[in-house]
Protein backbone atom coordinates (compact mmCIF):
# COMPACT_ATOMS: atom_id res chain seq x y z
CA UNK A 1 0.00 0.00 0.00
CA UNK A 2 2.21 2.96 -1.06
CA UNK A 3 -0.42 5.20 -0.99
CA UNK A 4 -1.33 4.98 2.48
CA UNK A 5 1.49 2.77 3.91
CA UNK A 6 2.72 5.47 6.50
CA UNK A 7 -1.10 6.13 7.82
CA UNK A 8 -2.74 3.22 10.46
CA UNK A 9 -5.76 2.33 7.95
CA UNK A 10 -8.47 4.05 10.42
CA UNK A 11 -11.07 6.74 11.14
CA UNK A 12 -9.98 7.77 14.62
CA UNK A 13 -6.82 9.44 15.50
CA UNK A 14 -5.50 6.74 17.95
CA UNK A 15 -2.12 5.85 19.42
CA UNK A 16 0.91 4.17 18.16
CA UNK A 17 1.26 0.76 17.53
CA UNK A 18 2.69 -1.00 20.96
CA UNK A 19 6.22 -2.66 20.01
CA UNK A 20 4.74 -6.24 20.35
CA UNK A 21 1.67 -5.78 17.94
CA UNK A 22 1.61 -6.82 13.98
CA UNK A 23 -2.28 -5.74 13.97
CA UNK A 24 -3.94 -4.22 15.90
CA UNK A 25 -7.88 -3.72 15.83
CA UNK A 26 -10.11 -2.21 18.29
CA UNK A 27 -13.66 -1.67 18.39
CA UNK A 28 -13.68 -2.19 14.50
CA UNK A 29 -17.16 -1.77 13.03
CA UNK A 30 -17.93 -2.28 9.22
CA UNK A 31 -21.66 -2.42 7.61
CA UNK A 32 -23.32 -2.72 4.98
CA UNK A 33 -26.56 -1.18 4.47
CA UNK A 34 -26.66 -0.59 7.94
CA UNK A 35 -26.20 -4.05 8.89
CA UNK A 36 -23.28 -4.60 10.83
CA UNK A 37 -20.67 -7.55 9.42
CA UNK A 38 -17.75 -6.74 11.81
CA UNK A 39 -19.13 -5.21 14.60
CA UNK A 40 -16.70 -3.93 17.40
CA UNK A 41 -14.07 -6.66 16.55
CA UNK A 42 -11.18 -6.54 18.74
CA UNK A 43 -7.78 -8.14 17.10
CA UNK A 44 -4.28 -8.54 17.89
CA UNK A 45 -1.47 -10.29 15.86
CA UNK A 46 2.32 -10.36 17.04
CA UNK A 47 4.60 -9.80 14.93
CA UNK A 48 6.02 -13.66 13.21
CA UNK A 49 2.77 -15.03 14.26
CA UNK A 50 0.52 -17.34 12.04
CA UNK A 51 -3.27 -16.71 12.58
CA UNK A 52 -5.70 -18.75 10.65
CA UNK A 53 -9.04 -16.73 10.38
CA UNK A 54 -12.10 -20.03 9.98
CA UNK A 55 -15.42 -18.70 9.93
CA UNK A 56 -18.93 -19.90 7.91
CA UNK A 57 -19.18 -18.23 4.96
CA UNK A 58 -20.45 -14.43 4.80
CA UNK A 59 -19.47 -14.34 8.43
CA UNK A 60 -17.18 -11.01 7.71
CA UNK A 61 -13.81 -13.05 7.63
CA UNK A 62 -12.88 -11.79 4.23
CA UNK A 63 -14.02 -8.53 4.95
CA UNK A 64 -11.86 -7.97 7.64
CA UNK A 65 -8.69 -9.15 5.69
CA UNK A 66 -10.47 -6.43 2.87
CA UNK A 67 -9.67 -3.71 5.63
CA UNK A 68 -6.27 -5.27 6.89
CA UNK A 69 -5.42 -4.83 3.21
CA UNK A 70 -6.57 -1.03 3.04
CA UNK A 71 -9.08 -2.34 0.61
CA UNK A 72 -12.12 -1.16 2.15
CA UNK A 73 -11.80 2.03 3.98
CA UNK A 74 -15.81 2.21 5.15
CA UNK A 75 -14.88 1.68 8.32
CA UNK A 76 -15.28 2.89 11.92
CA UNK A 77 -12.61 2.13 14.70
CA UNK A 78 -9.08 1.18 14.77
CA UNK A 79 -6.87 -0.30 12.54
CA UNK A 80 -3.44 -0.59 12.89
CA UNK A 81 -1.73 -2.54 10.14
CA UNK A 82 2.28 -2.53 9.38
CA UNK A 83 3.87 -0.15 6.69
CA UNK A 84 4.61 -3.37 4.43
CA UNK A 85 2.15 -5.72 3.58
CA UNK A 86 0.96 -7.65 0.87
CA UNK A 87 -2.10 -9.74 -0.13
CA UNK A 88 -2.24 -12.97 -1.99
CA UNK A 89 -6.05 -13.59 -3.16
CA UNK A 90 -7.85 -16.57 -4.05
CA UNK A 91 -7.40 -15.90 -7.93
CA UNK A 92 -4.43 -15.61 -8.85
CA UNK A 93 -5.01 -11.99 -9.94
CA UNK A 94 -2.06 -12.06 -12.19
CA UNK A 95 -2.35 -9.04 -14.65
CA UNK A 96 -2.68 -11.06 -18.10
CA UNK A 97 -0.51 -8.30 -19.89
CA UNK A 98 2.70 -8.56 -17.99
CA UNK A 99 5.37 -11.56 -18.18
CA UNK A 100 5.78 -12.91 -15.00
CA UNK A 101 8.11 -11.85 -13.42
CA UNK A 102 6.44 -7.85 -14.77
CA UNK A 103 3.87 -9.26 -12.42
CA UNK A 104 5.72 -9.89 -9.64
CA UNK A 105 7.69 -6.67 -9.85
CA UNK A 106 4.30 -4.59 -10.18
CA UNK A 107 3.76 -1.90 -7.56
CA UNK A 108 7.30 -1.65 -5.89
CA UNK A 109 8.19 1.47 -5.80
CA UNK A 110 11.96 2.71 -8.45
CA UNK A 111 12.88 0.42 -11.00
CA UNK A 112 13.59 -2.89 -9.85
CA UNK A 113 15.71 -5.20 -11.03
CA UNK A 114 14.70 -8.55 -12.93
CA UNK A 115 16.92 -10.64 -10.73
CA UNK A 116 14.72 -9.10 -7.67
CA UNK A 117 11.90 -10.70 -9.39
CA UNK A 118 13.83 -14.05 -10.44
CA UNK A 119 15.14 -14.40 -6.61
CA UNK A 120 11.13 -14.35 -5.60
CA UNK A 121 10.38 -17.02 -8.03
CA UNK A 122 13.25 -19.45 -7.41
CA UNK A 123 11.26 -19.54 -3.74
CA UNK A 124 8.20 -20.64 -4.84
CA UNK A 125 10.01 -22.91 -7.62
CA UNK A 126 9.15 -20.68 -10.79
CA UNK A 127 12.42 -19.85 -11.96
CA UNK A 128 12.02 -20.95 -14.73
CA UNK A 129 8.68 -19.63 -15.75
CA UNK A 130 10.01 -15.84 -15.25
CA UNK A 131 9.88 -15.14 -18.62
CA UNK A 132 6.16 -16.79 -19.76
CA UNK A 133 2.49 -15.18 -19.91
CA UNK A 134 0.20 -15.87 -17.00
CA UNK A 135 -1.92 -17.58 -19.67
CA UNK A 136 0.06 -20.42 -19.92
CA UNK A 137 0.79 -20.84 -16.23
CA UNK A 138 -1.12 -24.03 -14.93
CA UNK A 139 -3.57 -22.83 -11.27
CA UNK A 140 -0.99 -23.64 -9.17
CA UNK A 141 1.75 -22.24 -10.76
CA UNK A 142 -0.10 -19.01 -11.27
CA UNK A 143 -0.85 -19.55 -7.48
CA UNK A 144 2.61 -19.65 -6.89
CA UNK A 145 3.45 -16.46 -9.02
CA UNK A 146 1.11 -14.27 -6.98
CA UNK A 147 2.52 -15.68 -3.87
CA UNK A 148 6.43 -14.39 -5.34
CA UNK A 149 4.62 -11.14 -5.61
CA UNK A 150 3.35 -10.96 -2.08
CA UNK A 151 6.61 -11.77 -1.12
CA UNK A 152 9.04 -9.45 -2.96
CA UNK A 153 7.60 -6.90 -1.12
CA UNK A 154 8.88 -8.29 2.26
CA UNK A 155 5.68 -7.70 4.37
CA UNK A 156 5.70 -7.80 7.66
CA UNK A 157 2.29 -8.87 7.59
CA UNK A 158 1.17 -11.14 4.81
CA UNK A 159 -2.64 -11.65 4.01
CA UNK A 160 -3.49 -14.94 2.63
CA UNK A 161 -7.51 -14.88 1.29
CA UNK A 162 -8.13 -17.98 0.93
CA UNK A 163 -5.12 -19.24 -1.55
CA UNK A 164 -5.36 -22.44 -1.85
CA UNK A 165 -9.41 -22.25 -2.20
CA UNK A 166 -9.00 -23.19 -6.19
CA UNK A 167 -6.24 -25.45 -6.18
CA UNK A 168 -6.76 -29.34 -6.83
CA UNK A 169 -6.51 -31.56 -3.51
CA UNK A 170 -2.83 -32.26 -4.25
CA UNK A 171 -1.55 -28.74 -5.18
CA UNK A 172 -2.79 -27.40 -2.07
CA UNK A 173 -0.68 -29.95 -0.30
CA UNK A 174 2.54 -28.56 -2.26
CA UNK A 175 1.38 -24.67 -2.15
CA UNK A 176 0.54 -25.50 1.97
CA UNK A 177 3.88 -27.58 2.82
CA UNK A 178 5.59 -24.12 0.24
CA UNK A 179 3.84 -21.37 2.49
CA UNK A 180 4.67 -23.27 5.84
CA UNK A 181 8.53 -23.31 4.88
CA UNK A 182 8.35 -19.58 3.52
CA UNK A 183 6.81 -18.35 6.62
CA UNK A 184 9.63 -19.80 8.48
CA UNK A 185 12.22 -18.25 6.58
CA UNK A 186 10.51 -15.30 6.05
CA UNK A 187 9.24 -14.69 9.94
CA UNK A 188 6.45 -12.17 9.05
CA UNK A 189 2.77 -12.21 10.54
CA UNK A 190 0.38 -14.10 8.33
CA UNK A 191 -3.36 -13.70 8.62
CA UNK A 192 -4.92 -16.98 6.91
CA UNK A 193 -8.49 -16.72 6.04
CA UNK A 194 -9.90 -20.01 4.97
CA UNK A 195 -12.94 -22.36 5.19
CA UNK A 196 -10.87 -25.37 5.51
CA UNK A 197 -10.53 -26.32 9.38
CA UNK A 198 -7.58 -29.17 8.64
CA UNK A 199 -5.81 -26.53 6.68
CA UNK A 200 -5.70 -23.83 9.81
CA UNK A 201 -4.66 -26.37 12.43
CA UNK A 202 -1.89 -27.95 10.11
CA UNK A 203 -0.29 -24.15 9.36
CA UNK A 204 -1.10 -21.71 12.16
CA UNK A 205 -0.08 -20.84 16.05
CA UNK A 206 -3.69 -19.30 16.26
CA UNK A 207 -6.99 -19.98 15.04
CA UNK A 208 -9.67 -17.92 15.75
CA UNK A 209 -13.11 -18.23 14.60
CA UNK A 210 -15.62 -15.62 13.26
CA UNK A 211 -19.30 -15.11 14.30
CA UNK A 212 -21.59 -12.54 14.75
CA UNK A 213 -19.28 -10.01 13.66
CA UNK A 214 -16.74 -10.55 16.10
CA UNK A 215 -13.72 -13.13 17.22
CA UNK A 216 -16.23 -15.69 19.05
CA UNK A 217 -13.32 -18.16 20.01
CA UNK A 218 -9.76 -18.91 19.81
CA UNK A 219 -6.89 -21.53 20.59
CA UNK A 220 -3.46 -21.75 20.45
CA UNK A 221 -2.10 -24.20 18.64
CA UNK A 222 0.64 -26.22 20.19
CA UNK A 223 1.05 -29.12 17.91
CA UNK A 224 5.11 -29.44 17.05
CA UNK A 225 6.26 -28.59 13.32
CA UNK A 226 5.58 -30.49 11.02
CA UNK A 227 2.59 -31.24 12.14
CA UNK A 228 0.84 -34.64 10.63
CA UNK A 229 -2.91 -35.25 10.79
CA UNK A 230 -2.61 -38.53 12.35
CA UNK A 231 -1.58 -36.74 15.65
CA UNK A 232 -4.52 -37.67 18.05
CA UNK A 233 -4.54 -34.00 19.14
CA UNK A 234 -4.72 -32.32 15.79
CA UNK A 235 -7.98 -34.71 15.29
CA UNK A 236 -9.14 -33.40 18.98
CA UNK A 237 -8.26 -29.04 17.60
CA UNK A 238 -10.30 -30.34 14.43
CA UNK A 239 -13.22 -31.51 15.99
CA UNK A 240 -13.47 -28.87 18.68
CA UNK A 241 -12.95 -26.23 15.85
CA UNK A 242 -15.45 -27.85 13.97
CA UNK A 243 -18.14 -27.46 17.02
CA UNK A 244 -17.21 -24.14 17.10
CA UNK A 245 -18.28 -23.78 13.61
CA UNK A 246 -21.51 -25.44 14.12
CA UNK A 247 -20.34 -28.82 12.53
CA UNK A 248 -20.65 -31.58 14.86
CA UNK A 249 -18.70 -34.48 14.29
CA UNK A 250 -20.17 -37.88 14.54
CA UNK A 251 -17.05 -39.46 16.58
CA UNK A 252 -16.52 -36.37 18.51
CA UNK A 253 -15.74 -38.36 21.78
CA UNK A 254 -13.46 -40.36 20.32
CA UNK A 255 -11.35 -37.99 17.72
CA UNK A 256 -8.97 -40.49 16.57
CA UNK A 257 -11.04 -43.62 16.37
CA UNK A 258 -12.12 -43.15 13.19
CA UNK A 259 -10.14 -40.84 10.81
CA UNK A 260 -12.70 -41.17 7.81
CA UNK A 261 -15.42 -40.33 9.69
CA UNK A 262 -13.86 -37.15 11.05
CA UNK A 263 -12.32 -36.52 7.44
CA UNK A 264 -16.04 -36.76 6.04
CA UNK A 265 -16.90 -33.95 9.15
CA UNK A 266 -14.02 -32.01 7.53
CA UNK A 267 -15.24 -32.36 3.74
CA UNK A 268 -19.07 -31.53 5.33
CA UNK A 269 -16.89 -28.36 7.12
CA UNK A 270 -15.41 -27.25 3.96
CA UNK A 271 -18.68 -27.59 2.26
CA UNK A 272 -20.78 -25.51 4.41
CA UNK A 273 -17.90 -22.51 4.67
CA UNK B 1 -36.39 -68.33 -49.41
CA UNK B 2 -35.25 -69.50 -46.18
CA UNK B 3 -33.75 -72.35 -48.48
CA UNK B 4 -31.89 -70.34 -49.96
CA UNK B 5 -29.67 -68.02 -47.28
CA UNK B 6 -29.77 -72.06 -44.94
CA UNK B 7 -26.48 -73.38 -44.33
CA UNK B 8 -25.12 -75.22 -46.49
CA UNK B 9 -25.67 -79.07 -45.41
CA UNK B 10 -22.04 -79.93 -44.10
CA UNK B 11 -22.28 -83.32 -45.99
CA UNK B 12 -22.79 -81.34 -49.26
CA UNK B 13 -19.81 -78.70 -48.77
CA UNK B 14 -17.88 -82.15 -47.66
CA UNK B 15 -18.68 -83.48 -51.24
CA UNK B 16 -18.18 -80.63 -53.12
CA UNK B 17 -14.95 -80.41 -55.14
CA UNK B 18 -14.76 -76.72 -54.79
CA UNK B 19 -10.79 -75.94 -54.06
CA UNK B 20 -10.60 -74.72 -50.70
CA UNK B 21 -9.13 -77.22 -48.63
CA UNK B 22 -5.61 -74.95 -48.56
CA UNK B 23 -5.63 -71.52 -49.69
CA UNK B 24 -8.67 -70.33 -48.48
CA UNK B 25 -8.51 -70.91 -44.88
CA UNK B 26 -5.02 -69.75 -44.90
CA UNK B 27 -6.83 -66.34 -46.26
CA UNK B 28 -9.08 -65.72 -43.53
CA UNK B 29 -6.74 -66.17 -40.61
CA UNK B 30 -4.62 -63.47 -42.12
CA UNK B 31 -7.60 -60.82 -42.89
CA UNK B 32 -8.40 -61.58 -39.00
CA UNK B 33 -5.35 -60.98 -37.53
CA UNK B 34 -3.97 -57.99 -39.50
CA UNK B 35 -7.09 -55.96 -40.27
CA UNK B 36 -8.99 -56.02 -37.17
CA UNK B 37 -10.23 -52.26 -37.71
CA UNK B 38 -13.31 -53.00 -40.10
CA UNK B 39 -14.78 -54.63 -37.27
CA UNK B 40 -14.03 -52.48 -34.62
CA UNK B 41 -15.15 -49.22 -37.08
CA UNK B 42 -18.78 -49.26 -36.44
CA UNK B 43 -18.50 -48.38 -33.05
CA UNK B 44 -14.83 -46.35 -32.29
CA UNK B 45 -13.53 -43.48 -34.16
CA UNK B 46 -10.23 -42.44 -35.01
CA UNK B 47 -9.13 -39.51 -33.88
CA UNK B 48 -6.44 -38.06 -36.58
CA UNK B 49 -3.55 -35.78 -34.92
CA UNK B 50 -4.49 -32.09 -35.73
CA UNK B 51 -0.72 -32.08 -37.41
CA UNK B 52 -1.70 -34.84 -40.35
CA UNK B 53 -5.27 -32.90 -40.83
CA UNK B 54 -3.68 -29.55 -41.35
CA UNK B 55 -3.25 -28.85 -44.72
CA UNK B 56 0.55 -28.32 -46.06
CA UNK B 57 -1.06 -24.77 -47.72
CA UNK B 58 0.61 -21.91 -46.03
CA UNK B 59 -1.78 -19.31 -44.40
CA UNK B 60 -1.34 -15.63 -46.98
CA UNK B 61 -1.99 -18.46 -49.95
CA UNK B 62 -5.14 -19.86 -48.40
CA UNK B 63 -6.28 -16.04 -47.74
CA UNK B 64 -5.42 -14.79 -51.17
CA UNK B 65 -6.98 -17.63 -52.62
CA UNK B 66 -10.67 -16.18 -52.18
CA UNK B 67 -9.83 -12.88 -54.04
CA UNK B 68 -8.12 -14.74 -56.77
CA UNK B 69 -11.61 -16.75 -57.67
CA UNK B 70 -13.42 -14.05 -57.38
CA UNK B 71 -11.26 -12.06 -60.61
CA UNK B 72 -10.98 -16.02 -62.26
CA UNK B 73 -14.55 -15.62 -62.52
CA UNK B 74 -15.36 -11.92 -63.24
CA UNK B 75 -12.48 -13.13 -66.18
CA UNK B 76 -14.79 -15.81 -67.18
CA UNK B 77 -17.97 -13.86 -66.85
CA UNK B 78 -16.40 -10.89 -69.01
CA UNK B 79 -14.50 -13.13 -71.70
CA UNK B 80 -18.04 -15.36 -72.61
CA UNK B 81 -19.76 -12.31 -72.73
CA UNK B 82 -22.02 -12.16 -69.75
CA UNK B 83 -20.67 -9.08 -69.06
CA UNK B 84 -20.74 -6.27 -71.92
CA UNK B 85 -17.89 -4.27 -71.64
CA UNK B 86 -19.64 -1.18 -71.04
CA UNK B 87 -21.51 -2.43 -68.17
CA UNK B 88 -17.81 -3.68 -66.38
CA UNK B 89 -15.08 -4.09 -67.98
CA UNK B 90 -12.71 -7.16 -68.18
CA UNK B 91 -9.81 -7.56 -65.66
CA UNK B 92 -7.69 -7.59 -68.11
CA UNK B 93 -8.69 -4.31 -69.66
CA UNK B 94 -8.79 -2.94 -66.50
CA UNK B 95 -5.05 -3.98 -65.32
CA UNK B 96 -4.21 -1.74 -68.76
CA UNK B 97 -6.07 1.23 -67.79
CA UNK B 98 -4.31 0.91 -64.41
CA UNK B 99 -0.72 0.89 -65.80
CA UNK B 100 -1.93 4.03 -67.77
CA UNK B 101 -3.00 6.04 -64.79
CA UNK B 102 -0.41 4.98 -63.15
CA UNK B 103 2.63 5.52 -65.91
CA UNK B 104 0.93 9.04 -66.45
CA UNK B 105 1.13 9.99 -62.89
CA UNK B 106 -2.55 10.32 -61.90
CA UNK B 107 -3.21 7.74 -59.60
CA UNK B 108 -0.03 7.85 -57.62
CA UNK B 109 -1.04 11.74 -57.27
CA UNK B 110 -4.57 11.45 -56.19
CA UNK B 111 -3.40 8.14 -54.09
CA UNK B 112 -0.88 10.67 -52.53
CA UNK B 113 -3.57 13.31 -51.78
CA UNK B 114 -6.18 10.53 -50.00
CA UNK B 115 -4.11 8.95 -48.20
CA UNK B 116 -2.73 11.91 -46.53
CA UNK B 117 -6.62 13.32 -45.87
CA UNK B 118 -6.89 9.48 -44.30
CA UNK B 119 -3.80 10.04 -41.99
CA UNK B 120 -4.33 13.30 -40.88
CA UNK B 121 -7.75 12.87 -40.35
CA UNK B 122 -7.32 9.39 -38.40
CA UNK B 123 -4.51 10.56 -36.54
CA UNK B 124 -7.36 13.59 -35.03
CA UNK B 125 -9.55 11.16 -35.08
CA UNK B 126 -7.78 9.21 -32.54
CA UNK B 127 -6.54 11.69 -30.59
CA UNK B 128 -10.41 12.90 -29.58
CA UNK B 129 -11.95 9.59 -29.42
CA UNK B 130 -9.00 8.44 -27.18
CA UNK B 131 -8.98 11.18 -25.43
CA UNK B 132 -12.79 11.63 -25.09
CA UNK B 133 -13.13 8.22 -24.13
CA UNK B 134 -9.99 8.25 -21.06
CA UNK B 135 -12.09 11.08 -19.68
CA UNK B 136 -15.38 9.61 -19.54
CA UNK B 137 -14.01 6.00 -19.11
CA UNK B 138 -11.44 6.97 -16.26
CA UNK B 139 -13.66 9.95 -14.46
CA UNK B 140 -16.75 9.91 -12.91
CA UNK B 141 -17.51 13.38 -13.61
CA UNK B 142 -15.90 12.94 -17.51
CA UNK B 143 -18.43 10.11 -17.78
CA UNK B 144 -21.32 12.57 -17.00
CA UNK B 145 -20.08 15.53 -18.79
CA UNK B 146 -19.11 13.36 -21.99
CA UNK B 147 -21.01 10.17 -22.54
CA UNK B 148 -24.33 11.32 -22.97
CA UNK B 149 -23.60 14.39 -25.42
CA UNK B 150 -21.34 11.63 -27.12
CA UNK B 151 -24.00 9.05 -27.64
CA UNK B 152 -26.60 11.70 -28.80
CA UNK B 153 -23.91 12.86 -32.14
CA UNK B 154 -23.15 9.66 -33.23
CA UNK B 155 -26.70 8.88 -34.09
CA UNK B 156 -26.32 11.72 -36.39
CA UNK B 157 -25.04 10.04 -39.98
CA UNK B 158 -21.83 12.17 -40.18
CA UNK B 159 -22.39 11.94 -44.05
CA UNK B 160 -25.40 14.41 -43.43
CA UNK B 161 -22.95 17.03 -42.24
CA UNK B 162 -20.79 17.11 -45.15
CA UNK B 163 -23.23 20.51 -46.34
CA UNK B 164 -22.54 22.19 -42.81
CA UNK B 165 -18.68 21.19 -43.12
CA UNK B 166 -18.49 22.95 -45.98
CA UNK B 167 -20.39 25.98 -45.17
CA UNK B 168 -17.71 26.15 -42.12
CA UNK B 169 -14.81 24.78 -43.51
CA UNK B 170 -14.73 26.14 -47.63
CA UNK B 171 -14.07 23.77 -49.91
CA UNK B 172 -10.04 23.17 -49.34
CA UNK B 173 -8.73 20.41 -47.08
CA UNK B 174 -10.40 21.56 -43.99
CA UNK B 175 -13.76 19.61 -44.53
CA UNK B 176 -12.82 16.54 -45.73
CA UNK B 177 -10.56 16.18 -42.74
CA UNK B 178 -13.23 16.98 -40.62
CA UNK B 179 -15.69 14.46 -41.88
CA UNK B 180 -12.76 12.00 -41.12
CA UNK B 181 -12.02 12.86 -38.09
CA UNK B 182 -15.34 12.91 -37.07
CA UNK B 183 -16.20 9.53 -38.64
CA UNK B 184 -13.21 7.46 -36.93
CA UNK B 185 -13.71 9.11 -33.81
CA UNK B 186 -17.40 7.49 -32.14
CA UNK B 187 -16.21 3.86 -32.89
CA UNK B 188 -12.72 4.36 -30.91
CA UNK B 189 -14.67 6.42 -28.32
CA UNK B 190 -17.55 3.51 -27.46
CA UNK B 191 -14.60 0.83 -27.65
CA UNK B 192 -12.18 2.27 -25.84
CA UNK B 193 -14.97 3.70 -23.50
CA UNK B 194 -16.54 0.31 -23.31
CA UNK B 195 -12.77 -1.13 -22.86
CA UNK B 196 -11.98 0.59 -19.61
CA UNK B 197 -14.85 -0.10 -17.83
CA UNK B 198 -14.62 -3.90 -18.80
CA UNK B 199 -11.29 -4.15 -17.16
CA UNK B 200 -11.25 -6.88 -14.19
CA UNK B 201 -12.37 -5.06 -10.75
CA UNK B 202 -10.68 -8.29 -9.32
CA UNK B 203 -7.12 -6.64 -11.18
CA UNK B 204 -7.69 -3.22 -10.08
CA UNK B 205 -7.82 -4.90 -6.70
CA UNK B 206 -4.94 -6.23 -7.13
CA UNK B 207 -3.22 -3.70 -8.27
CA UNK B 208 -4.28 -1.13 -5.53
CA UNK B 209 -3.16 -4.29 -3.12
CA UNK B 210 0.23 -4.05 -4.71
CA UNK B 211 0.50 -0.21 -3.95
CA UNK B 212 -0.08 1.29 -7.47
CA UNK B 213 -0.81 4.83 -7.57
CA UNK B 214 -3.71 6.07 -9.42
CA UNK B 215 -1.75 7.05 -12.50
CA UNK B 216 0.49 3.34 -11.63
CA UNK B 217 -3.37 1.58 -12.01
CA UNK B 218 -4.01 3.63 -14.83
CA UNK B 219 -1.02 2.41 -16.68
CA UNK B 220 -0.45 -0.61 -15.76
CA UNK B 221 -3.66 -2.01 -15.50
CA UNK B 222 -6.40 -0.22 -16.82
CA UNK B 223 -4.85 1.11 -20.21
CA UNK B 224 -3.73 -2.50 -21.14
CA UNK B 225 -6.54 -3.80 -20.13
CA UNK B 226 -8.57 -1.71 -22.40
CA UNK B 227 -6.30 -2.65 -25.20
CA UNK B 228 -8.41 -5.14 -27.24
CA UNK B 229 -11.29 -2.83 -27.22
CA UNK B 230 -8.89 -0.43 -28.09
CA UNK B 231 -7.68 -2.14 -31.39
CA UNK B 232 -11.48 -3.34 -31.96
CA UNK B 233 -12.42 0.43 -32.01
CA UNK B 234 -9.19 0.75 -34.46
CA UNK B 235 -10.68 -1.44 -36.59
CA UNK B 236 -13.92 -0.14 -37.29
CA UNK B 237 -12.15 3.31 -37.80
CA UNK B 238 -9.72 2.70 -40.52
CA UNK B 239 -12.82 1.12 -42.38
CA UNK B 240 -15.11 4.41 -41.42
CA UNK B 241 -12.00 6.30 -42.50
CA UNK B 242 -12.15 5.30 -46.29
CA UNK B 243 -16.05 5.59 -46.07
CA UNK B 244 -15.61 9.48 -44.70
CA UNK B 245 -12.93 9.71 -47.48
CA UNK B 246 -15.08 8.49 -50.68
CA UNK B 247 -17.68 11.18 -49.69
CA UNK B 248 -15.95 13.58 -48.67
CA UNK B 249 -13.65 13.54 -52.04
CA UNK B 250 -16.53 12.68 -54.41
CA UNK B 251 -18.57 16.26 -53.09
CA UNK B 252 -15.95 18.58 -53.99
CA UNK B 253 -12.63 18.29 -54.84
CA UNK B 254 -9.86 18.49 -57.39
CA UNK B 255 -7.33 15.94 -56.50
CA UNK B 256 -7.63 12.35 -54.54
CA UNK B 257 -9.28 8.99 -55.88
CA UNK B 258 -12.70 10.25 -55.11
CA UNK B 259 -12.11 12.82 -57.75
CA UNK B 260 -10.50 10.82 -60.25
CA UNK B 261 -13.86 9.03 -59.77
CA UNK B 262 -16.21 11.36 -60.54
CA UNK B 263 -14.25 12.58 -63.18
CA UNK B 264 -14.47 9.16 -65.00
CA UNK B 265 -17.95 9.17 -64.05
CA UNK B 266 -18.48 12.53 -66.38
CA UNK B 267 -16.86 10.72 -69.02
CA UNK B 268 -18.39 7.35 -68.85
CA UNK B 269 -14.89 5.16 -68.27
CA UNK B 270 -16.14 2.47 -65.56
CA UNK B 271 -12.83 1.07 -66.16
CA UNK B 272 -11.06 3.95 -64.39
CA UNK B 273 -14.14 3.24 -61.72
CA UNK B 274 -13.31 -0.27 -61.39
CA UNK B 275 -9.89 0.68 -61.07
CA UNK B 276 -9.91 3.17 -58.34
CA UNK B 277 -12.43 1.33 -56.28
CA UNK B 278 -10.04 -1.64 -56.68
CA UNK B 279 -7.46 0.77 -55.40
CA UNK B 280 -9.73 1.72 -52.27
CA UNK B 281 -10.02 -2.08 -51.51
CA UNK B 282 -6.37 -2.72 -51.60
CA UNK B 283 -5.97 0.16 -49.16
CA UNK B 284 -8.96 -1.50 -46.66
CA UNK B 285 -6.72 -4.63 -46.74
CA UNK B 286 -3.57 -3.10 -46.12
CA UNK B 287 -5.35 -1.06 -42.98
CA UNK B 288 -6.64 -4.20 -42.18
CA UNK B 289 -2.90 -5.99 -42.11
CA UNK B 290 -1.56 -3.24 -40.17
CA UNK B 291 -4.25 -3.58 -37.60
CA UNK B 292 -3.52 -7.21 -37.76
CA UNK B 293 0.12 -7.10 -37.03
CA UNK B 294 -0.10 -4.38 -34.28
CA UNK B 295 -2.88 -7.00 -32.32
CA UNK B 296 -0.13 -10.07 -33.33
CA UNK B 297 2.30 -7.68 -30.80
CA UNK B 298 0.24 -5.98 -28.45
CA UNK B 299 -2.29 -8.45 -27.74
CA UNK B 300 -0.23 -12.12 -27.85
CA UNK B 301 -0.96 -12.19 -23.80
CA UNK B 302 -4.65 -12.30 -24.88
CA UNK B 303 -5.66 -15.83 -23.50
CA UNK B 304 -8.82 -16.27 -26.03
CA UNK B 305 -9.73 -18.60 -28.95
CA UNK B 306 -7.42 -17.84 -31.94
CA UNK B 307 -8.98 -20.08 -34.41
CA UNK B 308 -8.30 -23.21 -36.23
Amino acid sequence: MATDVHRPVTTTKSPSTPPGSAVRVAGLTRSFDGRAVIDRLDLDVRPGEFVALLGRSGCGKSTLLRILAGLDRDIEGTVLVPRRKAVAFQAPRLMPWKRVWRNVLLGLAGRPERALAERALAEVGLEHRANAWPKTLSGGEAQRASLARALVREPDLLLLDEPFGALDALTRIKAQRLVDELWQRRGCAVLLVTHDVEEAVLLADRVLVMDEGVIAYETAIDLERPRGIADPRFAELRTELLHRLGVEAPDASSPASSPAAAAAAAAAAAAAA
Amino acid sequence: MSISHAPPDPDVVAKSPVPDPDPDPAADTDTDTELPEPAIAGELERIVASSTRRTRVPRWLRRTSGPVLLLALWQLLSSTGVLTADVLASPGTIARVAGDIVSDGSLPNAMGVSLQRVAVGLLFGVIVGTGLALVAGLFRVGEDLVDASVQMLRTVPFVGLIPLFIIWFGIGEAPKIAIITLGVSFPLYLNVYAGIRGVDAQLIEAGESLGLSRWGLVRHVVLPGALPGAMTGLRYSLGIAWLALVFAEQINADAGIGFLMVQARDFLRTDVIVVCLIVYAFLGLLADFVVRTLERLLLQWRPTFTGR
